[in-house]
């Protein structure tokens, strides 16, 4: 993907970033070595905040200027007051939660919107080695064995969807893309391809 | 700006340039405790040179026992300044960028108005009838010195373990002057363990006989052993357990055998002894007393109805708050909560815990990690506040 408004960055982020509008107020949670975070505060005058697992994570975000703390999703997102952001985005973060409806729910409580991205567990690849091999998938996205995975809540694009119903959240946007990033689909367009040929998908949501 | 014209103070013993100027003639400061106190003695220090704007001065606040040389030759120990591996030029706190001011705090003993001076209305050293401090009443005589210097608004104040308290207290009181704010080490409220630690400190002063029920001064005498064993105690709780056993081990102190007596046979036991001996010649015991106090005193959210977050409400302040692992005195739970009453009005907050086996003394240490960090966030903020680069 071209990228007129600064440096690049990964496929999937920048398809998040799309989603964001300028100058307004984000939290991104499990914000890693702040790369999204970066660019959203550099080119698009966010006031953007971050919440990282990792001290090295952190270490990197805030001795690059950001406004990072150490700190856990599962516990540290019930201090926020209500829609004290704009947009809070959890990018591929969700499966690694201890119960990612209740964070959901948090998210959407903390932010006027929220932006998750998550890898699909039913993509053709994985239900390849499932059916097949008979093993527990391990890819380049997904690179972990089962016994040593931090991600406990894997679940597929149509999953998701089906839980935002239940919950009664609105979809504004949901786009799958393909390994490499190289084909983006509109979820709602292309239900079924979305959740065969897509790696991973992007959900803009509205509470 | 307008050029300041305090008092030079100990360029005659030594070779320093600290100031100090008397504060709050005609409008007393008003203590916590009700009494007003006027004609207050501060003794500060300051490096670099304040920009035209006066957008570039950062109020370095100094931890129980430290005093206003952050970074030069102390006056009396001949040792360098005690946060001179953190602020000069150059280093994390740039003096070539940034106009850094400390001030040695009210209830001091280097300069500052404190028990050991003389009380105007009687003539005698204060000692125990000097009014009870709290940290809030520290900031209100440090807000009055910013004052004096012309200054509007700290571009970021910083400070650990008691300075980190005087740092959230001005974040809280003086929201709209502080820029941005660093509490390192620290904790919104003094524990109960804390606490507990200070009066076995209080009460072996006391203890002392030539502490004379404060009035040592006047009776020519200083109670030395009982200061001397305060500090042993304190000192133990700034460290750590493998930071001990890395220093001393079991090893014996000049001899090869335990010697069944009670002199100092462990390295560790003269090195404290030595810390407890070092530190009376610099520090008085009333002032001892009283800054303890002000720390167990500390709740900022008693201010606020008992919400700490109360305290943060609207506040436009940069944080950055830093924990150490193995500091157990002020331990990550509770900077930690300060981050938690930050996020819960939103403000802009960051937050990082530093590994370190050093315990609590690893914010005045060689901490890569921690300078390599807070400059970045520094840096950050001053970008923000339209600074120049470094």
């Amino acid at each position: 993907m071209s990228n007129i408004e600064g440096k690049a960055i990964r496929v999937d982020l920048q398809i998040i970033a799309n989603m964001i509008a300028p100058d307004t107020r984000l939290l991104d949670v499990g914000c890693g070595s702040g790369i999204l975070l970066d660019y959203l505060v550099r080119y698009k005058n966010v006031d953007g905040r971050g919440i990282e697992l990792s001290t090295q994570g952190v270490n990197a975000c805030v001795s690059n200027g950001l406004s990072v703390i150490q700190g856990d999703a599962n516990i540290d997102l019930v201090d926020y007051p209500d829609y004290a952001f704009d947009y809070v985005v959890l990018s591929q973060t969700l499966q690694a939660m201890d119960n990612p409806r209740v964070v959901l729910e948090q998210l959407l409580r903390i932010g006027r919107r929220a932006i998750i991205s998550f890898p699909n567990f039913a993509h053709w690849r994985v239900r390849y080695q499932v059916a097949i091999n008979g093993c527990m998938p391990v890819s380049a996205t997904l690179p972990y064995q089962w016994y040593e995975t931090p991600n406990i809540h894997f679940c597929t694009i149509k999953d998701f969807a089906v839980l935002c119903k239940e919950m009664g959240i609105m979809v504004e946007r949901s786009v799958s893309l393909d390994s490499n990033g190289s084909a983006v689909r509109q979820v709602n367009f292309a239900p079924f391809l979305s959740n065969l040929f897509g790696e991973q998908a992007v959900f803009l949501l509205k509470g | 700006m307008a050029e300041i014209h305090d008092k030079k103070t100990f360029d005659k013993e030594a070779n320093t340039h600290g100031f100090q100027v008397s504060l709050a003639h005609d409008e007393p400061v008003r203590l916590d405790c009700g009494v007003d106190l006027r004609d207050i003695n501060v003794a500060y220090q300051t490096y670099g040179r304040l920009n035209a704007e006066k957008s570039n001065a950062v109020l370095i606040c100094h931890a129980l026992t430290g005093d206003h040389f952050v970074t030069d030759t102390h006056p009396v120990t001949g040792k360098p300044g005690w946060w001179s591996k953190l602020v000069g030029p150059g280093k994390t706190i740039d003096t070539n960028r940034f106009y850094v001011i400390c001030s040695n705090i009210l209830g001091g003993c280097m300069g500052t108005t404190g028990p050991k001076d003389i009380n105007l209305e009687t003539g005698r050293p204060w000692g125990l009838d000097f009014p009870g401090v709290t940290i809030a009443d520290m900031v209100s005589v440090q807000a009055r010195l910013i004052d004096h210097l012309g200054i509007d608004q700290l571009f970021a104040t910083l400070g650990g373990s008691m300075g980190g308290m005087q740092v959230l207290e001005w974040a809280a009181k003086f929201s709209e002057r502080v820029f941005a704010a660093v509490p390192i080490a620290t904790a919104a409220r003094h524990s109960s363990q804390n606490i507990a630690f200070h009066e076995v400190g209080r009460q072996a002063i006391v203890a002392d006989p030539d502490w004379c029920g404060g009035n040592y001064i006047s009776q020519d005498k200083r109670p030395h052993r009982g200061l001397a064993v305060a500090r042993m105690a304190a000192h133990i709780t700034y460290l750590s357990q493998p930071a001990l056993h890395r220093k001393f081990g079991r090893k014996l102190q000049e001899r090869d055998a335990i010697s069944y007596g009670f002199d100092a046979d462990f390295q560790v036991e003269s090195y404290l002894r030595h810390q407890g001996i070092t530190f009376v010649d610099r520090f008085d015991a009333n002032s001892y007393l009283y800054t303890t106090r002000a720390m167990d005193y500390f709740d900022l959210s008693s201010d606020y109805n008992g919400v700490l977050a109360n305290a943060f409400k609207g506040t436009k302040t940069r944080f950055c708050v830093f924990s150490f692992t193995s500091d157990w005195l002020f331990p990550t739970e509770g900077n930690r909560e300060i981050v938690h009453a930050l996020n819960a009005v939103a403000a802009n907050v960051s937050f990082v815990e530093i590994e370190s086996d050093k315990g609590h003394d690893a914010f005045l240490l060689d901490e890569p990690e921690f300078f390599r960090v807070l400059s970045g966030f520094i840096d950050g903020a001053a970008e923000l506040r339209g600074l120049p680069r470094r």
